[in-house]
């Protein structure tokens, strides 16, 4: 029986710019079961951001150039004409960003907007508004009824992302996209908020691809991690392989870096030199800049991959029996 | 490659063909201006008793006017008169409009609503009706015109300015500026106009062609460059008595106005495309 | 004994705003009653959420507002009493980092200019200033040939280090960093955090590090105050803080901050409802009794009254009132 909800072969992201092209995602391959909450986490520039956009098509057009598969439910979104696209987006794939501010309409009463969704699968407005008070209570919002009511601007951040959460399961999509959606929202809220994530996949066996830069929401709420790295997975596995056996060199001193400890324990771990330019990137791993295990052949020839356990997988030219404590 | 922010737009600039276009419109006018003595074959008041009303040929390449002036010379000449009143007013709109337009948007309180007020005055009263009404107190004459045009116009510049004031006064950098004692006056002219410089810029190419059309509006309603002065305004002012027999009088001193009005706005529209896309992204 | 360096005694800062027509003031009370001691060479990690009023309090330091009550008292000179001199001497002796790296610098000057900016504005001949700022740059590990860039050309971690070498040029004795950290990535973040603490050992300076990322306050700081809501409700060791927080809101803010470490996750957490709250609308007697598991009758009418315990530990809540028989 396949539990096999969205599946990612081989996606490459280009965009076409001065002087060449960008390689913005490159040979990204991952699967999401249902009812798993997978994070995608890395940096700035990693290109977690272009793959939720790319899933729904909602990259700027004008010059990219998309290779790969999107395999939703077996069916290959890539292919998929825009038509069929819209029939997907927010019925069966849902999508919340980061600032709930800008996806929200300031002239339209929260639950109007959300109203709106609901009655595009030819409900009654009057069905349409209890299904909505009804989503405002699963969502914890308080005062449910008032908060519909109300414009965006009236409404805290939190409430406001609880508004975007609410008008993207409304139609009990299989997959929710969260683009850093705690970014923005103070600590206090993000617990509540990432108390409904956990509920939503209790309760509705929705998938969860949440893309943050935030490892603690990853050790929070997280079953499967991929870690990236300018364009590319580099390693991936189930939350605890991710944090206790890190196997590639960027994920390890990524663990190092995060600050887990007080200064009498020690300064923090850096990586020296910076991400290399896109556009310079040929062959080879995009990491052998600044390995500190780097080799001749990390130069030359892309990384192949290791599979550590059936989980647990990474692209590195070291070997797996590399000892965890260097 | 540690190019300032005005070397790599200057770059950007030759790209743009409204940009391109606009400056060597205006350019050419101001080539005009300066080397009047060398291109115009008369001087503007210059008459020629015998050539009354001549329509263009050789000699007179636009023809001459009621006074056998060469109708070429005088716009060549008159368009010294157009820079005076785009430099002049521009500046003095600008002197005036960007002070008081940091001073509202840095301080507000008090010395903002009252100031705001004044310029919202200029605003409800008909442009040419005030500008007039300055000129019959204040006098005739080009010099006078242009102020009162200034006075009319001020209002536009300082609106601009004091919202971008108070966009930029809550940023970072002039919060830290003041924490290790920078003085107010240090903040308002070292710290934010040199931010408000490109929109300025904009603003000015886009404003200027309404100041040359008002200050040659009173020229030509009688108020402003008196005769023999060979202002464009005034010169279609006269043109009209005749219309009939020598309507080049009119058309062409008017057609010059439109070419350097146009090169203006062009121009404007230009640098407000190179301009706007860096400051979203900036 | 350490000396003191700053201290709040009754610090208040209102903000009035009028509603409507009505000539009634209505005050935001965002800096209501706050008492604060900062030894010298201590790092002290200022948390709160939005409305805690800690931008507010970090602006009164830097005399970028003036309080509506209270004193703050620096080096021995009472801030609201200092004469023009003392007052330019103090601008000497405080510097502040915040947290945007894009706005920290003038967009339309050098890397150059902006350092130097301050010493030429103190009086310093323009020579002697390059070669301060040459020094300075070198201290916070930045190669010089960033002196003739500008902002636009460099990275938020750059960005952040020229701002921190700005604030050292005046040989400051604080140094006020609102969340220095939060824009720029983990890896940057190590770099900076790292810099700043064998900064603050090499000069013996005094910190006040404003954020709201736990982890980063954990890790930097010497003792932690928390406030909510423009008051400070507690104030003490930082492990103390972080391991036996005292007061309900501190309990509630250290469970809903995210964990570093998976294996915690199933740990039964107590998630704080409601928001932060409003300013405009404050709760009566203890602000925080709405959110409040342990709120009485008692806690609806009375503020209560900041309880100093046995190692210096403040807590501004009546349970412990109760406890101390006060």
């Amino acid at each position: 029986m396949s539990e096999e909800l969205l599946t990612l072969n081989k996606l490459s992201v280009d965009y076409k710019v001065k002087g060449g092209y960008l390689s913005a995602v490159k040979n990204v391959s991952f699967t999401i079961n249902k009812g798993e909450i997978f994070a995608i986490v890395g940096e700035s520039g990693c290109g977690k951001s272009t793959i939720a956009h790319s899933i729904l098509r909602l990259l700027p057009e004008h010059n990219e150039i998309i290779k790969g598969n999107i395999f939703f439910n077996g069916e290959d979104l890539n292919e998929y004409t825009e038509k069929q696209l819209e029939g997907i987006r927010g019925r069966e794939i849902g999508m919340i960003f980061q600032n709930p501010l800008d996806s929200l309409n300031p002239v339209y009463t929260t639950g109007f907007q959300v109203a709106e969704g609901i009655m595009l699968d030819n409900v009654s407005k009057e069905e349409a508004w209890n299904r909505v008070i009804k989503i405002y209570n699963d969502v914890k919002m308080p005062d449910a009824k008032k908060r519909a009511l109300s414009f965006p601007h009236e409404l805290s951040g939190g409430m406001r992302q609880r508004v975007m959460i609410a008008m993207m399961i409304s139609r009990t999509p299989q997959l929710l996209i969260a683009d850093e959606p705690t970014t923005a929202l103070d600590v206090t809220i993000e617990a509540q908020i990432l108390s409904i994530i956990k509920t939503l996949r209790d309760e509705f066996n929705t998938a969860v691809m949440l893309i943050t830069h935030n490892f603690g929401l990853v050790a929070e709420v997280a079953d499967k991690v991929a870690v990236m790295y300018a364009g590319e997975v580099v390693e991936q596995g189930t939350v605890f392989d991710i944090f206790d056996n890190p196997k590639h060199p960027y994920t390890r001193l990524l663990m190092k870096a995060l600050p887990r400890k007080a200064k009498s324990e020690g300064r923090l771990q850096t990586i020296d030199g910076s991400v290399p330019r896109l556009t310079e990137i040929n062959s080879g791993c995009r990491f052998e800049n600044r390995c500190p295990f780097v080799m001749d052949i990390c130069k030359s020839k892309d990384p192949d991959r290791k599979d550590v356990t059936e989980s647990h997988s990474f692209y590195c030219h070291l070997e797996c029996e590399v000892r965890n404590n260097e | 490659m540690n190019e300032s922010p005005s070397k790599e737009f200057i770059s950007s600039c030759y790209k743009n063909r409204n940009f391109v276009l606009g400056f060597v419109m205006v350019l050419s006018v101001i080539v005009l201006a300066i080397f009047a003595k060398q291109i115009a074959p008369f001087s503007f008041d210059e008459a020629h008793p015998k050539d009354i009303l001549v329509s263009p040929c050789a000699k007179y390449i636009l023809g001459t006017d009621n006074m056998g002036r060469d109708l070429f010379s005088r716009i060549v000449y008159g368009s010294r008169i157009t820079l005076q009143v785009a430099l002049l007013g521009a500046g003095l709109q600008l002197v005036f409009g960007v002070t008081i337009g940091l001073v509202c948007g840095y301080f507000g309180g008090l010395a903002d609503r009252c100031l705001t007020f004044v310029a919202d005055l200029t605003w409800c009263i008909p442009g040419m009706i005030m500008a007039l009404a300055v000129v019959t107190i204040i006098g005739s004459g080009l010099t006078n015109a242009i102020i009162a045009i200034a006075i009319v116009n001020w209002a536009s510049y300082a609106r601009m300015v004091r919202a971008k004031t108070m966009s930029i006064k809550n940023q970072a950098f002039i919060e830290t500026g003041i924490s290790f004692g920078e003085k107010s006056i240090a903040i308002m002219f070292r710290y934010i106009l040199p931010n408000i410089v490109p929109i300025l810029i904009v603003t000015v190419s886009m404003q200027l062609p309404g100041t040359i059309m008002s200050t040659t509006t009173l020229s030509f309603l009688g108020v402003g460059s008196q005769p023999p002065s060979p202002d464009w305004g005034l010169m279609v002012s006269e043109g009209i008595n005749f219309i009939s027999r020598g309507p080049w009088l009119c058309i062409f001193p008017g057609l010059a106005l439109v070419y350097t009005v146009f090169g203006f706005n062009i121009l404007g529209e230009g640098l407000r495309d190179l301009l706007d896309p860096r400051m979203k992204s900036q | 004994m350490s000396e003191e360096v700053i201290e709040l005694k009754n610090l208040k800062k209102y903000f009035a705003i009028n509603k409507g027509i009505s000539t009634k003031k209505v005050y935001v009370k965002a800096i209501d009653d706050v008492n604060l001691k900062i030894n010298k060479g201590e790092i002290i990690g200022l948390v709160g959420e939005s409305g805690s009023g800690k931008t507010t309090l970090a602006r009164v330091l830097l005399n970028l507002t003036k309080p509506t009550g209270g004193s703050v008292v620096f080096n021995g000179v009472n801030l609201t009493k200092a004469t023009r001199n003392e007052m330019k001497k103090l601008r000497t002796e405080v510097a502040v980092v915040f947290q945007d790296p894009a706005s920290n610098l003038n967009p339309r000057d050098t890397v150059m200019n902006s350092i130097m900016r301050p010493l030429i504005l103190h009086g310093m001949p323009k020579k002697t200033a390059r070669q301060k700022a040459i020094d300075s740059l070198e201290l916070v590990k930045m190669d010089v040939r960033y002196l003739n860039s500008y902002p636009h050309q460099l990275s938020g971690g750059q960005l952040q280090r020229i701002a921190i070498a700005r604030a050292l040029v005046l040989n400051p004795k604080v140094m006020i960093l609102d969340e220095p950290t939060s824009a720029l990535d983990i890896s940057v973040q190590a770099q900076i955090l790292n810099l700043l603490l064998d900064l603050q050992e090499s000069f013996g300076l005094t910190y006040l590090v404003i954020t709201h990322d736990l982890n980063v306050i954990r890790y930097i700081s010497d003792r932690i105050a928390v406030m909510y809501l423009g008051k400070i409700v507690e104030f003490g060791p930082t492990e103390e803080v972080i391991n036996n927080p005292k007061h309900p809101y501190t309990e509630g803010l250290m469970a809903a901050s995210p964990i570093m470490d998976p294996h915690d996750r199933d740990k039964e957490k107590y998630i704080m409802q409601g928001d932060p709250g409003s300013l405009i609308n404050l709760p009566s007697g203890c602000h925080f009794h709405p959110r409040c598991p342990y709120a009485s009758e008692h806690c609806k009418n009375d503020s209560p009254q900041l309880i100093v315990l046995p190692d210096g530990h403040q807590v501004d809540c009546h349970k412990y009132a109760a406890v101390k028989n006060i």
